[in-house]
């Protein structure tokens, strides 16, 4: 046997307290793992797939208001605008509501002018600006969903019901194009002359734009030259970095950040207390038997360590499980960002690292007061109270 | 020398505000290779004698030498090693861990020691097989008799091969024919093992089992006899 030994069978005592303890820190460092994740993403620079130099011009107050698409030519004549393509939000159910994948509907040409990531081939590329009702899909959405070029891919809407009634939008698959960027991968993209006919209200509109600026380094003089344009019109505008963009998107769901520090704060004080509890009670139980190691010859010091040692081992198993779940989960998290976020949810291994030394800091607090109490313990007298 | 040697040991506890003198000058003299038994009505100090005596506890006056050290000059870390070194104690209600089997708990004194792993695991082996019970190695507290485990304790109180044995009622917790097997190894460990034992104990027939009895009344020893 070794201390360790000796640490471990005190855990041992009463398993099932040990247990319950282990899930609420584990449970506590699943979610500081997951939130964390969150968090990093809100604060990265550009991620990937995200570029720096492209803009998104969108709505100023909400990004579910529309713009006009005169405003498509006047950016256009931005000094330092190189290119200008729309997209807009089409939602819509394609067989029920759990297949969810955006729908967008695009200039063919130039969307994939501006969004270079993405290639097509250029016969698909002509018969998708060629086809009225035509769209083209990444490839893995083809797998997915059983679908061949040809198909027809009837899709219900929700939003935007066609002007004649009619609720059910029928698209004509002609052609597939690939992308390396994950979380942009998943795009429906039809032909928003179609839309532009077909819908039943807000014509002339689009969701949002994306513009190529001839310099980076003028993202934001070019922005503020966009935003003053529309600054007193009847649709004034709020312009981006694409990343920014995602992330304010992301951000209007409820203010992530905030929430996230005040579920941690609560979680941890929680835990703190259990933890404490858990301790505590190990303590007071087993004073007798802290008298018999030290009659042995076990010093103060060592005896105090060994209570703190158990408390670590709790708190660092539990945060060692935690944030490992927290890193298998982080990927399907991903799925419940909008899909314009500009990257995967990463686990990045700061993450992990400020987990483990924050499980070590909570096992020392926890186990300080119940070591020192351990160490200072009289044998004499504790061995009479036994 | 003798191993032990007590000389004007005052003991006196605070209790609601007031000193309570509970030994009141002890002179005592014990010879390496003895075997003594005190006796005494309950109260009368005898576990805080012992305590001194094994370092457990401090003297409020007095000289304590035990093992050619003199404890009240030893620092709480030292005295903490020349106890694991020095002391083999034995209580009334074994105090084992009960989380440990047999066997770890016989280790654990060897855990402050340099042996190696395995090293450990013999000599905690050999110990088991000197009090008999290497059958039972596995077993932890809860799954052993009361006779055994005291006879585990004893095996606990010898792994690390100390001098001096000292023992608190051992056999207060034991039917009559356990009580003999213990105190018949605690003889065997005296006279073929050359330890120095210092047992208290209530019961005549126990006594017996010592070289030497010493009775202490009210904080002092008031006589004493050969066995
Ligand atoms: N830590 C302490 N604080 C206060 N009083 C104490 C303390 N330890 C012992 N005493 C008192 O000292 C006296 C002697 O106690 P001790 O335990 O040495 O007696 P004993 O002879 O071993 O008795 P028993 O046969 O019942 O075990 C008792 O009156 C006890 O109450
Ligand atoms: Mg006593």
């Amino acid at each position: 046997m070794s201390n360790f030994g000796l640490l471990m069978a005190n855990l041992h005592r009463h398993p099932v307290r040990t247990y319950l303890t282990l899930l609420s820190v584990l449970v506590a460092f699943l979610l500081f793992g997951l939130l964390r994740t969150l968090a990093v993403w809100f604060g990265s620079g550009p991620a990937e797939g995200a570029s720096v130099d492209r803009l998104v011009v969108a709505a100023k107050y909400s990004i579910v208001d529309m713009l006009p698409i005169s405003q498509m030519n006047v950016i256009q004549g931005v000094d330092g605008v190189e290119a200008v393509t729309h997209q807009s939000w089409f939602g819509g159910n394609y067989q029920d509501a759990r297949s969810f994948f955006p729908k967008f509907p695009v200039a063919p040409r130039s969307y994939f002018e501006m969004f270079p990531e993405f290639t097509i081939d250029p016969a698909e590329l002509e018969a998708f600006e060629r086809t009225r009702t035509g769209a083209v899909v990444p490839e893995g959405m083809l797998t997915e969903f059983g679908w061949s070029v040809g198909d027809k891919v009837p899709i219900e809407a929700d939003i935007w019901p066609m002007a004649d009634g009619n609720r059910i939008w029928e698209f004509d698959l002609v052609g597939t194009y690939t992308t390396d960027v994950e979380a942009q991968g998943g795009v429906f993209l039809f032909h928003y002359d179609f839309f532009e006919e077909a819908r039943s209200f807000a014509k002339g509109t689009v969701g949002w734009y994306t513009v190529r600026i001839e310099d980076p380094d003028r993202a934001p003089e070019v922005a503020n030259a966009i935003d003053s344009l529309f600054e007193n019109s009847m649709n004034p505008t709020k312009t981006a970095t694409e990343d920014e963009f995602g992330k304010s998107f992301a951000a209007q769901i409820g203010d992530l950040g905030l929430m996230a520090t005040g579920i941690l704060s609560a979680v941890f004080f929680t835990v703190l207390l259990l933890t404490a509890n858990t301790m505590t009670q190990a303590l007071r139980e087993r004073i007798p038997e802290l008298a018999v190691l030290k009659t042995l010859g076990f010093g103060n010091p060592r005896v105090g360590w060994l209570v703190l040692g158990e408390s670590v081992l709790l708190c660092v198993a539990g945060g060692v499980m935690g944030i490992g779940l927290a890193a298998l989960l982080a990927p399907a998290a991903t799925a419940f960002l909008p899909q314009f976020g500009p990257s995967a949810l990463a686990f990045t291994w700061q993450t992990a690292a400020t987990g483990v030394g924050v499980a070590v800091v909570l096992g020392v607090v926890v186990g300080t007061v119940p070591a020192m109490s351990a160490g200072r313990l009289s044998i004499a007298e504790a061995l009479r109270r036994s | 020398m003798s191993i032990i040697e007590l000389n004007d040991v005052h003991k006196s506890f605070v209790k609601a505000r007031e000193a309570v003198e509970v030994l009141m000058g002890i002179d005592l003299r014990v010879e390496a290779g003895d075997f003594v038994a005190l006796m005494g009505p309950s109260g009368s100090g005898k576990t805080t004698l012992l305590n001194i005596i094994g370092g457990l506890d401090g003297a409020t006056a007095g000289e304590v030498v035990v093992a050619e050290r003199n404890l009240d000059q030893l620092s709480n870390r030292d005295l903490a090693r020349w106890r694991a070194a020095t002391i083999g104690f034995i209580f009334q209600f074994y105090n084992l861990l009960p989380v440990l089997n047999a066997q770890r708990n016989v280790e654990l004194p060897l855990l402050l020691t340099k042996l190696s792993a395995k090293q450990r695991r013999r000599n905690a082996q050999t110990a088991l097989s000197i009090v008999g019970l290497d059958d039972r190695a596995g077993h932890k507290p809860g799954e052993l008799s009361g006779g055994q485990q005291q006879r585990v304790a004893i095996a606990r109180a010898i792994v690390a091969d100390p001098p001096i044995l000292v023992c608190d009622e051992p056999t207060g917790d034991l039917d009559r024919e356990n009580a003999e097997q213990i105190l018949d190894l605690l003889q065997i460990l005296n006279r073929d093992h050359g330890k120095t034992v210092m047992m208290v104990t209530h019961d005549p027939k126990a006594a017996d089992h010592a070289k030497r009895i010493l009775h202490l009344d009210k904080g002092k020893l008031v006589r004493e006899m050969a066995a």
